[in-house]
């Protein structure tokens, strides 16, 4: 087996204060070269903290993080300020849903790219500007000479999200964290952008981590996909086992959601309730409150993965551990 | 006490819904070349909606989709008179809004709308069944009788008026609050329902326990709904009737299977094809449109959607095409292709389907 870009092991994330808030509670999964690996979740189900935890972007002082985080073979917890700065953007890099915040107002798009290309590898002014212009013209934006010298608000919306990929990519990064890079576009610019991060994948062989709470997205661009409630990750899978075989009830809750199958006018099988708040970290099933299906047995155990099959994990008291498979 | 009866009967007058004066027939509201130019710097204005008809017949949903700046919450605003408009008239039940049998705030008791953010939608320092209260309160009805119906539309909405009542806005989650202001939409027994983008904020989850409960009270209260959003699948479950707009105008309107099955504006294509795809042996392979949607600053003469159309010919970037119904199906479209002896080369010479 080839050795993961990213291994993450039982990663706790603590957000200190009146009261605490338990983000994430001992998520675990590995990402190989390559792979684009698709975090589904609600708001507030630990997607963006886990993605965040990657590039150690969480407030120090008022975050607890235990638990263990390989990127490229190198533990990133221990990582020294001056090396973290090298991890950042050189190694893993970040997309953003918001890139007007992404850039920073008054310098051009040229001069921000062309930074970061020096940032990360010795080269003169010259030789980083022609990489930024080779960039944009990755990311197929229209006369990149010109859009070079243009500052960020003189771009359109998807115009300066195909910029702020461009930045992401200036440090030939192996790996693409992606925070729902698509959520504030419009439709018809959205498939653009999807298709551009597909493409630029392939060709740059990158890994892709792609938070979303959008089920159709992820169908698009993501190989497998881990679904995230209550900062635990409750069923893995490829795309296709998750779409067509889910086996736990939120996921089977939130493709009824997605109108994935609804009947027109029909009342939908919602999920009722809502998320817990996370004042302390879960103890049982965290979904039981919600669950149409569950048992006395599901609000006092802690429940662990069920393995199904390769890479296909369930943490339900109810799901039936494949047999043939070791 | 002793006041009961006598309050009684002007609350029952007060709450009644509107008569159905112009018959089953007659739309429920009938929107004729409404226009909103917006003044912005030097003489330059945004044409945010640009002289659009159409109808939203009695007891049924029209939804209406469009990317940002297509003027899909302009014209929920014109129809509601929370802006004036520049020309048009509205029609509602046959009577003419803002005129002499339909004063403004009568027309008001009969259309509500809920917005997208339901945080700012309610004010935060009154508590959620004052807000719910407060318009019934406006149109004459005593406090107590105002607050009974609150309460009673909150237990409706699935908020147990016992524990939410006296809750202020902050103290709800987004779900929670997205109901009370539906509630509030409720509260003078409208017949007109606007939802702007209601459901868009929401996580999945609690938006299909809302959209459950939207088709409750549809139901129950004998509703008319416009439901404006940009997620087709919902407009698709939701909606009698779909009406597409682009860079101000409508491009398609037509009942909702047929439009989604066998859309007639290249547009409407477009926008149906860039969907996610639900199945990943399908997937998408090439992007509908490239670019962004043009702003409404200087939109395109001709037929406003040219530049972008795989189709255009030289008649697309001069005349612009009228929205016509070619078939008698009630399915109309914009497109110079969809109408017969229009002069396009792909125009039908008989009146039949285009392909």
């Amino acid at each position: 087996m080839t050795v993961p870009l990213v291994r993450i092991e039982d990663l706790r994330v603590v957000f200190k204060g009146a009261p605490n808030v338990h983000a994430v509670n001992g998520v675990s999964l590995d990402l190989a070269p390559g792979e684009v690996l698709g975090i589904l979740g609600e708001s507030g189900s630990g997607k963006s903290v886990t993605l965040k935890t990657l590039l150690r972007l969480l407030p120090e002082r008022r975050s607890e993080i235990t638990g263990r985080i390989e990127v490229d073979g190198r533990d990133i917890m221990t990582l020294g300020k001056t090396e973290l700065a090298a991890y950042r953007g050189g190694v893993a890099s970040m997309i953003f849903q918001d890139p007007a915040l992404a850039f920073d107002p008054v310098y051009t798009i040229g001069a921000q790219i062309s930074e970061t290309v020096m940032q990360h590898a010795s080269v003169s002014r010259a030789e980083a500007d022609r990489r930024a212009l080779d960039l944009l013209e990755r990311v197929r934006i229209p006369s990149p000479e010109r859009r070079l010298k243009a500052y960020p608000h003189e771009l359109s919306g998807g115009m300066r999200q195909r910029a702020m990929i461009a930045l992401a990519l200036a440090g030939n990064p192996k790996l693409l964290l992606a925070d729902e890079p698509t959520t504030a576009l419009d439709a018809t610019v959205q498939i653009q952008i999807l298709l551009l991060i597909r493409q630029l994948q392939r060709d740059l062989g990158m890994g892709v981590i792609f938070v979303t709470h959008d089920i159709g997205v992820a169908v698009e661009i993501c190989d497998r996909i881990a679904i995230m409630y209550a900062g635990q990750i409750v069923e893995t899978g490829t795309v296709r086992e998750l779409i067509r075989d889910a086996r736990h009830p939120y996921t089977r809750g939130l493709l009824a959601a997605n109108l994935h199958g609804a009947i027109k006018g029909e009342r939908l099988d919602a999920i009722p309730g809502a998320p817990p708040a996370l004042h302390t970290a879960p103890t049982c099933c965290p979904f039981a409150p919600r669950c149409s299906e569950a048992m006395d047995a599901c609000l006092q155990t802690r429940v662990t993965d069920v393995q199904l099959g390769k890479g296909r994990r369930v943490r339900c008291l109810k799901a039936v551990p494949e047999h043939a498979v070791p | 006490m002793d006041t009961r009866a006598t309050d009684q009967a002007p609350a029952a007058a007060i709450l009644a819904k509107g008569d159905d004066r112009g018959g089953a027939a007659t739309p429920l509201l009938a929107v004729s070349g409404l226009t909103k130019h917006f003044p912005i710097a030097r003489g330059t204005v945004v044409r945010a909606v640009d002289g659009i008809d159409f109808e939203v017949r009695k007891g049924e949903t029209l939804g209406i989709v469009g990317e940002s700046g297509c003027g899909k919450s302009t014209t929920a605003r014109l129809v509601m008179h929370l802006i004036a408009q520049d020309a048009g008239e509205l029609l509602f039940d046959g009577e003419l809004v803002d005129g002499q049998a339909l004063p403004l705030k009568a027309y008001r008791r009969q259309a509500q709308m809920v917005f997208q953010d339901s945080y700012a939608s309610l004010n935060p320092r009154m508590t959620i069944e004052a807000s719910v209260a407060f318009g019934p309160q406006v149109h004459g009805l005593s406090r107590d009788d105002a607050i009974a119906r609150a309460r009673a539309l909150l237990g409706k909405v699935g908020l147990e008026p016992a524990r939410f009542a006296g809750r202020y806005p902050h103290e709800l989650s987004g779900g929670q609050r997205q109901r009370v202001n539906i509630a509030r939409a409720l509260a003078l027994n409208p017949r007109l329902v606007i939802l702007d983008e209601a459901v868009s904020a929401l996580d999945k989850s609690v938006e299909a326990q809302v959209l459950n409960l939207l088709l409750d009270l549809r139901q129950e209260f004998d509703l008319t709904y416009v439901f404006i959003s940009h997620d087709l699948n919902v407009v698709r479950f939701m909606s009698d009737r779909v009406m597409v707009m682009y860079l101000g105008e409508i491009v398609e309107i037509g009942p909702v299977e047929a439009l989604y099955a066998r859309p007639k504006h290249p547009y409407t294509r477009a926008l149906l094809a860039a969907m996610p795809s639900m199945d990943p042996d399908r997937r998408t392979e090439e992007a509908p449109l490239a670019g962004d949607p043009p702003n409404p600053i200087n939109p395109p003469a001709g037929c406003r959607f040219h530049p972008r159309c795989p189709f255009a010919e030289a008649l697309c970037a001069t005349k612009p095409p009228a929205l016509r119904d070619s078939e008698g199906a009630g399915h109309k479209a914009a497109c110079h292709m969809a109408q017969p002896g229009s002069g396009h080369s792909r125009a039908p010479v008989a009146p039949e389907t285009v392909a």
